[in-house]
C-alpha cells in the first residue's frame, strides 16, 4: 500500500518540474522592470515593444510561412508513407523504406542540417538548383523531418481503424482512390490535424537545421531569438515566448478536444 | 454469387475527377499503389539518404579556399577522371584530444541525463497508467503539451530559473540560504536535457505500462510477494521495451545536442554537437565537420537499431 502515496507525489513533483519554469517565464513577461527576475509591478510594455521590432516581426512572418508550407508538404508525404507502411504488407525494400521514414525522428539535428546543406551546395554546383539558400531550402529541410512525425501519427490511427468500412466501399464499386478520399480520409482526419499541427510547431521551433540551410537575409524566428538569448535574458523574449506558448497551447487543446470527440463516435455501433 | 449482385449496383452517377486521373495513369502503367509509395520514397531518398552519402564524400576531401570550401573529389585531367581521397580528417579525429574528449564527454553526459530522465519519468508514466480513466487523457495531454511548446523557449525558461538571481536562488534566499551556482555548469546541462526530453521518456513507458495485465500483480501479491518484489520481478521486466525505447529516444538526440550545452553549459562543457557547429560556422572547415558528423553517426547507429527493435516488440504486444 506504500505505492498509494508514492506515485501521486512523484507525478505531482514531475509535473511541477515540467511547468514551473514555463509559468515563471509567463509571469515575468508582465514585469515592469528590465531585470527579468525582480518583480516591480504589472506592465504590458514588453508586448508593445515586440511590435516595434521590425527584425523580429520579419523573422516571425518568415517562420510562419515556412511552417505552413512545410507542414502541408509533410502532411501529404507523411500520409502517403503511412498508407504504404500500414496497407501494403509486403513490398521490395520495405525495411529500407521504414528505416528512412523513422530515422529522421531521432537523427541529431546537427547531422541533418549539415547533410542537407552539403547536398544543396553539391546540387547547386552540379545542377544549378537550388540557387543560393533561403526560404526554399529551409522549407525542403523542414518538410523532410516533419514527414517522419506526420507518418508516425497517421500510422497509429490507420492501424487501429476498422478496415471493413473500406472493404464495404470497394465492394460497392468505389475505386481505391475514391475509397481513400470518401471513407479513409474522414476517419483519419483528426490524426491529420494533429500531424499537421505537430509539423507546424516543429518547423516553427527549429533552430539548428534552419541555421545550416538558411542563407543571408533569411533568418527565422528561432535564429533571431537564439542570438538575443545568447546576449542574456531579456523581457521582450519573455513576452514573445508567452505569445507563442499561448497560441500553441490553444492549438493543442483544440486538437485534443477534436480527437476526444471523434473517439466515442467510433465506439458506437 | 457476385454476378447476382451486379444489376443492383447503380453506376456511379457523379464521376469524381480522380476517377479520370486514375484511368489515365493506369494506361501509362502507373497504379495508385506505386504512386503512393513512390512520392515519399523518392523524397526521402533525395533529401535524407543521399545527403548522408554526400557528407561521407565530403568528409574525404580537404579544406580549401573558394566556393565550395572543399577540394573536389573527382577531377578530370586530359580525359582521365581522377578520384582524390583525403583521410586526414579522420586521422585528426583520433589523434586530436579535443575530438576524443568531446565524444567521450557527450556519451557520458547523454548517458547520465538519460538515467536521471528514466528515474523521474518512470514513476510519472506509472502513475498516469494507474490513474482513473477520466484523468488519464488530461494527464497525458499535460505531458505532451510541453513537447509542443518551443524547445528553444523551454531551454530559455530554464536559464531564467537557474540564473544567479533566478527564481530558485531567490526562493533559497527567502530561507537565508546562499545562492547556488547552477548556470554554465554540467549540472545545468543535465537539468536541460532531463527537462526538455522528459516527454519522450514518459510516452513509450506509458504505452507499455498501460497495457500490462493487472491480474499479474494480483497473482504476485496472492503468492505473498511484497509490492517492491512484485515491481522488480513482474512490472520492471515486462516494461523493458518501453524502458529501452524511452531511453534511446532521450539518449540519441542528447548525444548531438547543440542548443542545451551552448545556452546552459559553460565553456568547458564539451559536447560533440557543439564541436561540429564550431567546426562548421566558426572555422568554416566543412570537410572536418563532415568527418565529425560521420563519427557521430557511428555512435548513434547501435542505439537507433536498439530503438527499432524495442519499438517493433511494443507494436507486437
Amino acid at each position: 500500500m506504500r505505492r498509494g502515496w508514492f506515485l501521486p507525489i512523484a507525478a505531482a513533483l514531475g509535473f511541477a518540474f515540467l511547468y514551473a519554469p514555463i509559468v515563471s517565464l509567463v509571469i515575468f513577461s508582465f514585469n515592469e522592470s528590465k531585470l527579468v527576475t525582480v518583480w516591480s509591478g504589472f506592465s504590458t510594455k514588453w508586448y508593445a515593444e515586440l511590435f516595434k521590432d521590425p527584425q523580429l516581426l520579419g523573422a516571425a512572418w518568415l517562420s510562419l510561412q515556412i511552417a505552413a508550407v512545410s507542414a502541408t508538404m509533410a502532411l501529404v508525404l507523411g500520409t502517403l508513407a503511412a498508407v504504404a507502411l500500414v496497407r501494403f504488407r509486403r513490398f521490395k525494400g520495405r525495411t529500407l523504406f521504414s528505416g528512412m521514414v523513422s530515422a529522421p525522428l531521432v537523427m541529431p539535428d546537427v547531422i541533418t542540417g549539415l547533410s542537407l546543406l552539403l547536398l544543396f551546395v553539391a546540387m547547386e554546383s552540379l545542377l544549378g538548383w537550388p540557387q543560393g539558400r533561403g526560404m526554399l531550402t529551409i522549407i525542403i529541410a523542414h518538410a523532410t523531418f516533419c514527414t517522419a512525425y506526420v507518418c508516425v501519427v497517421v500510422q497509429s490511427r490507420l492501424s487501429d481503424f476498422d478496415r471493413s468500412l473500406e472493404e464495404a466501399a470497394m465492394d460497392l464499386g468505389a475505386s481505391p482512390i475514391r475509397t481513400f478520399f470518401d471513407v479513409t480520409l474522414p476517419i483519419i482526419a483528426p490524426a491529420l490535424v494533429s500531424g499537421w499541427l505537430l509539423g507546424f510547431t516543429l518547423s516553427l521551433d527549429d533552430l539548428v537545421i534552419a541555421s545550416f540551410v538558411s542563407g543571408p537575409g533569411s533568418s527565422t524566428l528561432p535564429m533571431v531569438i537564439f542570438s538575443k538569448v545568447k546576449l542574456g535574458v531579456s523581457p521582450d523574449v519573455n513576452a514573445l515566448a508567452t505569445i507563442i506558448i499561448g497560441i500553441v497551447a490553444l492549438g493543442v487543446l483544440g486538437a485534443t478536444i477534436l480527437q476526444l470527440r471523434a473517439r466515442p463516435k467510433k465506439a458506437r455501433p | 454469387m457476385t454476378t447476382a449482385h451486379e444489376p443492383t449496383i447503380p453506376p456511379p452517377r457523379r464521376l469524381r475527377p480522380w476517377n479520370a486521373v486514375e484511368r489515365r495513369l493506369a494506361k501509362v502503367g502507373i497504379s495508385g499503389r506505386v504512386l503512393v509509395l513512390l512520392a515519399p520514397a523518392l523524397w526521402l531518398l533525395v533529401f535524407f539518404l543521399i545527403p548522408l552519402a554526400v557528407v561521407f564524400g565530403i568528409s574525404l576531401t580537404t579544406k580549401q579556399f573558394g566556393r565550395p570550401p572543399y577540394s573536389p573529389l573527382l577531377t578530370t585531367e586530359g580525359g582521365t577522371v581522377q578520384l582524390t581521397l583525403h583521410l586526414n580528417n579522420y586521422i585528426r579525429l583520433f589523434t586530436d584530444n579535443l575530438y576524443v574528449a568531446a565524444y567521450l564527454s557527450s556519451i557520458r553526459i547523454a548517458a547520465i541525463a538519460t538515467i536521471i530522465t528514466l528515474l523521474i519519468g518512470y514513476p510519472m508514466a506509472y502513475a498516469i497508467a494507474r490513474s482513473p480513466d477520466r484523468w488519464r487523457n488530461i494527464l497525458l495531454m499535460l505531458v505532451i503539451l510541453p513537447f509542443f511548446t518551443s524547445f528553444l523557449l523551454r531551454v530559455y525558461a530554464l536559464t531564467g530559473f537557474m540564473r544567479g538571481n533566478g527564481v530558485i536562488n531567490q526562493f533559497l534566499g527567502l530561507f537565508g540560504m546562499p545562492p547556488l551556482v547552477m548556470m554554465q555548469t554540467d549540472f545545468a546541462v543535465y537539468v536541460g536535457i532531463v527537462y526538455t526530453y522528459l516527454p519522450f521518456m514518459i510516452l513509450p513507458l506509458y504505452t507499455t505500462l498501460v497495457k500490462l495485465d493487472t491480474s499479474l500483480f494480483e497473482a504476485s501479491a496472492d503468492l505473498g510477494a511484497r509490492p517492491l518484489r512484485t515491481f522488480l520481478s513482474v512490472t520492471l521486466p515486462l516494461s523493458l521495451p518501453g524502458i529501452i525505447a524511452g531511453s534511446m529516444l532521450v539518449f540519441i538526440p542528447a548525444i548531438g545536442e547543440f542548443v542545451i550545452p551552448s545556452l546552459l553549459g559553460g565553456p568547458e562543457t564539451l559536447m560533440i554537437g557543439r564541436v561540429l557547429w564550431d567546426e562548421f560556422f566558426t572555422n568554416t572547415n566543412w570537410p572536418r565537420a563532415a568527418a565529425v558528423a560521420m563519427a557521430m553517426l557511428v555512435v548513434v547507429v547501435v542505439p537507433i537499431m536498439l530503438l527499432q527493435r524495442a519499438q517493433s516488440t511494443m507494436v507486437e504486444k
